[in-house]
Order: C-alpha cells, then sequence, then structure tokens
C-alpha cells in the first residue's frame, strides 16, 4: 500500500473543492486571510473528510456520512425572527450573512467579515489539530459572523442572542467573544431552519473568560430533517471564571458539535449541560474535550439523551488532568433514554489524569421508560401516552431547570414538550 | 358496586398462579377488609384490580358496577373511578408533584366528559385537602414522593385520593410504616370520604387500622381465595387467635 496514494474524492469532497473555485473571489479578506484559507482547503483535499479510522471521528464517519453538500445559495431569503426570550439583544447571522443594523448597546460588536477584511482574522483561521474537519471546512469558507467584547466588569441584564437562521445552501459563521474580567452574560447560540431545503451549517464560535467571568452560554440547535451541522465550541477560562454551556440539539440530519476547553486559571468552574432528541434516521454527535491544565479547577458534565426511530446518537468526553493540576474535580455523566429498538447510542468517556490527587469520575447508563414509573401514573387516570411523555420530559427537565433564568427554562421546557410530543 | 366471581390470575412473566378462584362481593357504601397471611394474594389482588400488566387474568370475571373491566387498562379503570393507593408509592424523579395531580386529575375529567378544572380552582382544592392531611405545601413543591418520609409517602396517596374522588378505594398496606399520629391522620382522610356510593377495600395485616377504619364486612384470603367472611368480629377474633384455626376448618 502506497499511503501517498490520492483518493477517489466523493461527491461531497468534490462539491467542497468546487464550491471553494467558484467562491473564493467572493469570500471577503486577502492576503494573510487568504492564504490562511488556501491552506485549509488544501488539507481538506489533501485528507479528505475524516474516516472511522481517525479515533476522533470514529462513530461518526464524516465521509460516509455527508453525501452531498448543497450548492451556495446567493438568492435564498431568511429573516430575523422573535427572539427566544423576550427582551434579548439579537445579533442575527442570515443565511450566512451578517445582519448589522441596530447592533446592541453595552457590547463591542462588529461582523466578522470586517475582521476578515482588514486580516486580523487571519489568526483564527488555523486548525486545531490534524483532525479538526470542521475548522477546516469552517475556515476555507467562513463569510461572516461576529466578534463581540463583553467589557470588563459589564453584566447584561438580558440574554444575547445570536440567532442563525438559514433557509437554504450554506452558512459558515464565527464567534470570537472575549468576556472581560467579572463580566456576566447569558448568550443563546440559535441555530434555526426555516425551509425544508438541505442546508450545510458550519459555525466556530472561540471563547474567551477573563479572570472571574460568570457567562451561561446556550445553543439551541433546531435545524431542518435534512440539514448538516458541523460546530465547535472552543473556551478559555481565566481565574475564577465560570462558564455553563446548556447544548440541546433537537434538529438536523448530521450534527457534529464538537466542545473544546482548558482552564487556563485557578479556582476556573466547567458546566457542560446536554439534551440530545434525537429522532428519524439522523445521526448526532457531541464530542467534548477539556484539558484541566493548571491546579484547583472543577467540571461537571451531564448528558440526556432521548432516541427514537432510527437515530443514532454519539458521545465522546475526554477529560485529561496536567500533572500539575492537583484537586481537579471532574465529574461526567451520560444517560440515555432508549425508546426504540433501532435506534443507537455509543458513549466514550475517557479520563487522561497525570495529576494524583484529584477526583475524577464518569459514568454512562442506556435505560428504558421504568415500567412501574408508566403504571403508577395510568394508575391515576394519565392514558400511557401522555404518561410516557411525561416521564421522557421528566428525564430531560431535570437538566432544564438547573437555569436560573425563569422564563429561558419555560421557553425550553415548551420546545422541548412540543419536539417530543411530534416525536413520540 | 365490586364483584368478583372467581378469579384466577398469575404472574404474567412465570405462570406462577397466585388467584385461584376467589369469589368477592362489595356493596356500595361498604367498608370491606381483606385480611390474610403473608402470600396469601392480598396485594396481588390489589394490583390486578387496577390493571397492572405484570398479572395474567386467566378465569373468572371482575365485574365494577355490572361491567367487566378486565378489557380495561389502568388508567381508564382509574377514570372510571378505581383508586388504589399503594402499599409502596413510587418516586418519580422529575415529575412534579402539582403536574402530576393536576394531570391525573384533568385526564380523569376530560375521560368522563367533564370540563378541566381551572389552575386557581385546582390549588384551592389541592390546599384544602392538604391541610385536612397535615401535609406541609412544601412537600408538594417536590418531585412526586421524591425524598417523603414513608408516613409522607402515605399521606400523599390519601391526598391524591381525596382530590380524584373515586367510588372505589382501595387500600394496600396504608398502615405499613406509620406511627400511631399518623395512622390517625390517614384514617380521618379515608372515613372522611366513607359515602353511601363509595367502597372501600381495605387490605391489611392487623387490626390496629380497622380500629380506625371500622369495617362492614372482613374477609379473609388465603391461597388466592376467600375462605371466610363476617363482620368486624372475624378480625379481633384473627386478631386474638390467629389464621390457623380458619385454615384449618377450610381445608
Amino acid at each position: 500500500m502506497n499511503m501517498q496514494t490520492a483518493i477517489t474524492m466523493t461527491a461531497a469532497e468534490t462539491a467542497l473543492v468546487d464550491a471553494y473555485t467558484a467562491q473564493i473571489g467572493e469570500l471577503p479578506g486577502e492576503g494573510a486571510v487568504l492564504s490562511a484559507r488556501d491552506t485549509l482547503l488544501a488539507d481538506l483535499k489533501k485528507q479528505g473528510l475524516p474516516t472511522r479510522r481517525v479515533e476522533s471521528w470514529h462513530y461518526t464517519d464524516l465521509r460516509a456520512l455527508l453525501r452531498s453538500v448543497p450548492d451556495f445559495d446567493p438568492t435564498s431569503f431568511a429573516e430575523k425572527v422573535d427572539p427566544l426570550v423576550p427582551g434579548s439583544s439579537v445579533l442575527a447571522v442570515l443565511n450566512g450573512k451578517a445582519d448589522t443594523k441596530n447592533l446592541p448597546a453595552g457590547v463591542n460588536v462588529r461582523s466578522y467579515a470586517e475582521s476578515l477584511i482588514d486580516g486580523v482574522a487571519a489568526a483564527d483561521l488555523v486548525e486545531r489539530d490534524q483532525d479538526d474537519a470542521i475548522g477546516r471546512i469552517n475556515g476555507s469558507f467562513v463569510r461572516d459572523g461576529f466578534e463581540i467584547e463583553v467589557p470588563e466588569g459589564t453584566e447584561l441584564e438580558q440574554p444575547l442572542e445570536l440567532q442563525l437562521v438559514q433557509s437554504a445552501g450554506q452558512s459558515h459563521s464565527r464567534f470570537p467573544v472575549t468576556f472581560g474580567a467579572n463580566s456576566k452574560a447569558t448568550v443563546i447560540e440559535r441555530h434555526l431552519s426555516v425551509s425544508d431545503a438541505a442546508s450545510l451549517v458550519t459555525v466556530v464560535s472561540d471563547l474567551i473568560l477573563d479572570d472571574g467571568a460568570e457567562i451561561t452560554w446556550i445553543i439551541l440547535q433546531q435545524q431542518g430533517a435534512s440539514d448538516s451541522h458541523l460546530a465547535q465550541v472552543n473556551f478559555d477560562l481565566g481565574t475564577n471564571a465560570k462558564l455553563r454551556l446548556f447544548i440541546i440539539n433537537a434538529g438536523g440530519k448530521l450534527v457534529r458539535q464538537e466542545v473544546h476547553g482548558v482552564t487556563t486559571g485557578e479556582g476556573a468552574d466547567f458546566k457542560l449541560r446536554g439534551i440530545n432528541l434525537l429522532g428519524g434516521e439522523t445521526h448526532t454527535d457531541v464530542t467534548f474535550t477539556l484539558g484541566h491544565d493548571v491546579p484547583n479547577t472543577t467540571s461537571t458534565e451531564i448528558l440526556r439523551n432521548v432516541l427514537f426511530d432510527r437515530a443514532k446518537g454519539v458521545f465522546q468526553g475526554q477529560i485529561r488532568v496536567a500533572p500539575d493540576a492537583q484537586k481537579t474535580d471532574a465529574k461526567m455523566a451520560c444517560n440515555t433514554l432508549l425508546l426504540s429498538d433501532d435506534a443507537d447510542f455509543s458513549a466514550k468517556p475517557e479520563l487522561e489524569i497525570f495529576a494524583d490527587d484529584v477526583q475524577c469520575g464518569h459514568g454512562a447508563t442506556v435505560i428504558d421508560i421504568n415500567p412501574t414509573h408508566l403504571y403508577y401514573l395510568r394508575a391515576r387516570g394519565i392514558p400511557e401516552n401522555k404518561a410516557r411523555a411525561m416521564l421522557v420530559n421528566a428525564f430531560v427537565d431535570e437538566i432544564v431547570e438547573e437555569l436560573e433564568h425563569e422564563g429561558l427554562i419555560e421557553t425550553l421546557e415548551t420546545i422541548i414538550a412540543a419536539w417530543l410530543e411530534k416525536h413520540a | 358496586m365490586l364483584e368478583i366471581r372467581n378469579l384466577h390470575a398469575r404472574i404474567a412473566e412465570d405462570g406462577t398462579e397466585i388467584i385461584r378462584g376467589l369469589n368477592l362481593t362489595v356493596k356500595a357504601g361498604e367498608v370491606a377488609a381483606i385480611m390474610g397471611p403473608n402470600g396469601s394474594g392480598k396485594s396481588t389482588l390489589s394490583y390486578i384490580l387496577s390493571g397492572r400488566s405484570d398479572y395474567e387474568v386467566t378465569e373468572g370475571d371482575i365485574l365494577y358496577n355490572g361491567e367487566s373491566i378486565l378489557e380495561l387498562d389502568p388508567s381508564e379503570r382509574a377514570a372510571k373511578g378505581i383508586f388504589l393507593a399503594f402499599q409502596y408509592p413510587v418516586e418519580i424523579p422529575g415529575v412534579a408533584t402539582m403536574q402530576f395531580l393536576k394531570v391525573a386529575l384533568n385526564e380523569q375529567r376530560k375521560f368522563r366528559g367533564e370540563a378541566e378544572l381551572s389552575t386557581p380552582d385546582f390549588i384551592r382544592r389541592v390546599k384544602e385537602a392538604a391541610a385536612q392531611l397535615q401535609i406541609n405545601p412544601d412537600m408538594l413543591k417536590r418531585p412526586l414522593n421524591v425524598g417523603f418520609s414513608g408516613g409522607e409517602k402515605k399521606r400523599a396517596e390519601i391526598l391524591q385520593m381525596a382530590l380524584l374522588e373515586p367510588k372505589l378505594c382501595i387500600l394496600d398496606e396504608t398502615d405499613s410504616g406509620l406511627d400511631i399520629d399518623a395512622l390517625k391522620i390517614v384514617a380521618d382522610g379515608v372515613n372522611a370520604l366513607r359515602s353511601p356510593d363509595r367502597a372501600v377495600i381495605v387490605i391489611t395485616h392487623y387490626q390496629r387500622l380497622l380500629e380506625y377504619i371500622v369495617p362492614d364486612t372482613v374477609h379473609v384470603l388465603y391461597k388466592g381465595q376467600v375462605i371466610k367472611s363476617g363482620d368486624k368480629s372475624l378480625a379481633l377474633d384473627l386478631e386474638a387467635n390467629g389464621y390457623a384455626d380458619i385454615i384449618d376448618a377450610a381445608a
């Protein structure tokens, strides 16, 4: 076997390479940005999309799963919708184009296209590592997004909603966000689809939390049934910074949500809460890596997955504890409710611990609805379908209740209940 | 109100026969006590009446107000007025107690073609019933039965019964795990529900509960059959002399 033999490109790979050739004249940025794009695309072309032989993509063979890529569709139309929580500031990206009208006060914002044009963005357009297919695709094609800075000491009273509305074609967005020291904010990254046409959406968010920042970042992914969604959140937590990352996947045909973080200041705390509502013939992957790089940092990760039909789900969670990161406390749990014999969930928790005075643990469970619970509810006059829906709801609601914002809890509960009603 | 005719039933999973030709009639307005040694089929009978699918009826029939209920599922039986107060009430994390009560009440009303209760109406009813049973309102803010003590769970069962206003109440060892004060509160709750159009079946090991909920009839269950029936004096007799004589006489 000669490893240098060029692989035969798949339809999706060909479409991406062709799209680059067709688009490059219109993508914002020159010089260093352009050469960064060229490098990423050349890597994509050379390596192809990752297959199951690439360890971090073992359960999501992107090359096999991404069967086609829709063309860019500059004529497609999407408009802003009401924010999830009334009163939120909205930063909209409509079919991949940032809407720069009425930018909110209190935070420093500019479109990412500006950052690409003046070349600042060039430093962002690099691969995390060899296997960073999402960074590669996004970096090659990125067109817009928002660069956001929440100034030191700022407390945002109302949530900031990043609203990505897609009707067709492709969109590739980035959000470099800096939360200044001791700032407090709730950010909702919301992905919506407003048509049945297939879309490819990629998004990369790079979050920096300065010392003492306390941030809740919510990702609500509700893309269409034919959409591919490739997303990545990278974060860096300073001293005593607290990040709660809350992910709800309730849509999409092929979804990969990566989360990669490091704690770089003592006292930092990270919470990952994930709800995967999976139905139909879909594939959804949440892949998470966290480096506890300094002493005295904490993290907890709780995933709740509900699967119907022929859905496939994946959770990969890797926690690394650096040699001098003593007193790390990290706990990871992945609980799955399998409601169909044809559904499938793969959980791969990994702990790599190089320090000796730490508390780390992980657990994964797969369960069915508890028949005794079901009987008890029915014995009180609740019909079986309704009783089942209540129990499934209860399984995920425990996590939603952790959010302290009443309005947000209610809205998310309504979305979850509607999803369950449609799929149960 | 309830007529059980030559009932035979077994555990669905392994076919073990538990109820072997049981006959029992309970009239409207009657309080019937069912007593019997461990393993006689008392709890199984209560589960079968409520429609639990772990048990299969192989012969005989259960008539409720003259109609067979064997084909009804548990929620339909409940909506028609059959209520089982569980010996071991189930803890369900994530289901709020108030939400559960409201859904149960309104689903039953919907089944019977009645209008749903408004939220203020519902809350008022719950508060009144809870106060009567000396239930701390904070308890109702917790998930269903989660972290309730044994006595709190039993009181919560009686609260559900008071709210749902069933016609046939089956109390499965409601006295187990209760101290004497809690026992009185629970018994008062049950007695408050006694009415000419309602029947109560009290399943118990001990005479003690029957001092507070005085039965009209007492039936001794043994090996899946009613082997002796009588009035409340039968319970006193059992308390004094045990089951051996009755079992021997029936053999």
